[in-house]
């Protein structure tokens, strides 16, 4: 526990004030020069009703309050760039800075979306270029760029769909979807108008044809299969599947959130994927949440292809790059373009990796899943058999007779100074660990990773109230989720106006 | 643990008949798996759903899960008090922490469920 990052931040810090409380009447953060505009007053320029009015409680800061308070609460965090991040189906690995340092070149920074087409044709023929790249690695006929993130890509897919049976004159029902699904696919589905018909799997961990066989009818739109599964299993008949659903007039959607198991190794065109959306921030290595930017490319078939959202960039003739939306498509999810920001950077690390590169990512993805499945089986059960890809899920069960369960070894992580892995999920395994370590890991992360689950499968046993009282060694000790979730306390309230409520 | 009188089906509902209404919760084994709850959505009275159709949604700090009617009917009364305070279905799921009322529309639906014997059986195979 000694060489791993301190989540242990500076006692002084634990209590960091908010900036509310941190705020003094008065004072600044910036002073500005006088205006050299003639004043005018405000309800010329915005009417009442318009404002907002009271701006009261808005904190007032020095500027060096404001970066202290950011820098300390960021100190109390866990990211990346400190260590291991297993986040099972979550895909955190390493950012290559070269990333950052092209995707602030200026004739890709310095830019607007309302500017003329003729003055920014180097950007459109970069996401002409990484369309292009994606075509190829994916085997599809085009991909739409346009999407903003993964569960906005996957809702776009199954838009598709629908318009495709419009185009038809059909509307259809239903949409099949394994139990092992990320959870956003049922959701996308429902936001697109369908209702679901759950797949579920059978002991190996993957779809059980004659599931299929038993929901298909005319009724079903299309069914959604992600590859490899969330239990990091390949789905091997999914060749059948598409079959299945071509031969009654149904479409198939791959989630492509796990493509970076096989990336440069298989692609999806050739499995009979009409619709495959990609998240780029797991794959390609732009750099993840905090809410965005993000963004989740889709990619379809020549069956889907006219139905693709937003924009596509087409060369024309003279070489000259155009916008142009294609001709039955489901419209615009997003204002603009793209994420623009975030397809340089992809761009970027796939041609900084190369072809052969990316093979390996997809080689090193399932070995470092395969080192940890092989290290920590036995310690921890395995949930199935059935060889992993790129991330392999355990459960609580070896430790069932001392009471530890998956959330306190998940706890009890931090400790250790590692991010727990996803808990819980995917819910076909009760007390689900779902670890990913990615391609970016060395052996000696990874091995101090296994040592810190060792311990802690061996403190479950000797010591089981230290992990059931985990963490620790953190800022903020273990919450009450539920009371969190039962009584929520969704804003701030000052000292004086709490004790009023 | 598992009361005589009640039926259980496999999705882990308990069923008590109670005249023509068979009163409708979640059994003591499905509150240990959903852990803590902290929300419950219960359909509309009057609903009229068929068995085994999907009526609410119980989410837990872990999960969020559907839950079932085992028996066709309308919906005659549904449980307040527990959308209030969803912590009641963990610590009484059998009694105050029921659910729905339905007045079922077929004896059939009944007989496709288990008796409380069956039912401890079916989740010795679960755990």
């Amino acid at each position: 526990m000694t060489d791993r990052p301190s989540t242990t931040p500076e006692i002084a810090w634990r209590n960091e004030p908010l900036l509310f409380e941190r705020s003094r009447p008065g004072r600044v953060g910036v002073m500005l020069p006088p205006s050299g505009v003639e004043e005018r007053p405000l309800d010329e320029l915005i009417p009442a009703e318009l404002r907002r009015g009271d701006l009261e409680e808005l904190p007032e800061l020095s500027e060096v309050d404001v970066i202290r308070h950011f820098t300390r609460i960021s100190r109390k965090n866990y990211a990346i760039d400190l260590g291991l991040y297993p986040l099972g189906s979550c895909t955190m690995k390493h950012n290559p800075r070269i990333n950052e340092e092209v995707v602030r070149y200026p004739g890709l920074s310095q830019i607007h979306p309302y500017q003329p087409e003729e003055t920014v044709q180097g950007c459109l023929e970069l996401m002409w270029h990484l369309e292009r790249v994606l075509v190829e690695l994916t085997g599809m006929q085009r991909v739409s760029l346009h999407p903003s993130a993964g569960a906005q890509g996957e809702l776009a897919g199954v838009l598709m769909i629908r318009k495709a049976l419009e185009a038809r004159g059909e509307n259809r029902r239903y949409l099949l979807i394994p139990d092992s699904a990320h959870g956003t696919n049922p959701a996308s589905a429902y936001m697109a108008g369908f209702q679901v018909k759950e797949l579920v799997s059978n002991d190996r961990g993957t779809i059980d044809l004659e599931e299929v066989v038993r929901e298909m009818s005319d009724e079903v739109a299309g069914a959604m299969i992600t590859v490899p599964n969330t239990l990091g299993v390949f789905e091997d008949q999914i060749v059948e599947i598409a079959d299945m659903l071509h031969e009654k007039g149904a479409f198939l959607y791959c989630d492509g959130a796990n493509f970076n198991a096989y990336v440069g190794k298989a692609r999806p065109g050739q499995m009979g994927v009409d619709v495959l959306h990609m998240n780029l921030h797991k794959t390609f290595t732009t750099p993840h949440g905090g809410g965005g930017p993000g963004a989740g490319p889709v990619a379809a078939s020549h069956r889907l292809a006219d139905h693709l959202p937003g924009s596509l960039v087409e060369r024309a003739e003279d070489g000259t790059f155009r916008l142009r939306t294609p001709s039955d498509s489901i419209g615009r999810l997003r204002s603009f373009s793209s994420q623009f920001g975030i397809l340089t950077r992809a761009l970027c690390y796939i041609l900084s990796m190369g072809g052969r590169g990316l093979a390996q990512v997809a080689e090193n993805a399932v070995l470092n899943a395969n080192y940890l499945r092989k290290a920590l089986e036995g310690t921890y059960h395995l949930a199935h058999e059935t060889p992993s890809l790129h991330e392999v899920v355990f459960s609580d069960r070896t430790l069932a007779d001392t009471g530890v369960t998956t959330l306190d070894v998940a706890k009890r992580l931090m400790d250790y100074g590692f991010h727990p892995p996803t808990i819980y999920f995917p819910l076909i395994v009760h007390g689900a660990l779902m670890i990913e370590p990615t391609e970016t890991e060395g052996k000696e992360e990874l091995d101090a990773f296994v040592a810190a689950m060792k311990a802690i499968a061996r403190e479950a046993r000797e010591s089981p109230e230290l992990v059931r009282e985990a963490p620790h060694e953190t800022p903020v000790r273990r919450c009450d989720e539920a009371r969190a979730a039962r009584q929520p306390v969704l804003r701030w309230w000052p000292a004086e106006e709490e004790a009023a409520e | 643990m598992y009361p005589e009188e009640y039926l259980y089906s496999r999705e882990h509902e308990w069923v008590k008949v109670d005249g023509e209404i068979a009163v409708v919760g979640i059994t003591e084994f499905a509150q240990t798996e959903l852990g803590e709850v902290v929300f419950v959505e219960l359909p509309d009275v009057g609903q009229l759903f068929d068995a085994n159709d999907e009526v609410g949604t119980i989410e837990s700090v872990k999960a969020v899960a559907e839950f079932y009617t085992p028996v066709a009917g309308e919906i005659v009364e549904i449980n307040e008090i527990i959308v209030e305070s969803p912590e009641m279905l963990n610590d009484d799921p059998h009694q105050d922490g029921w659910l729905i009322r339905v007045r079922y529309s077929s004896e059939s639906d009944l007989a496709e469920l288990m008796d409380a014997a069956a039912y401890e059986k079916f989740i010795e195979g679960e755990e």
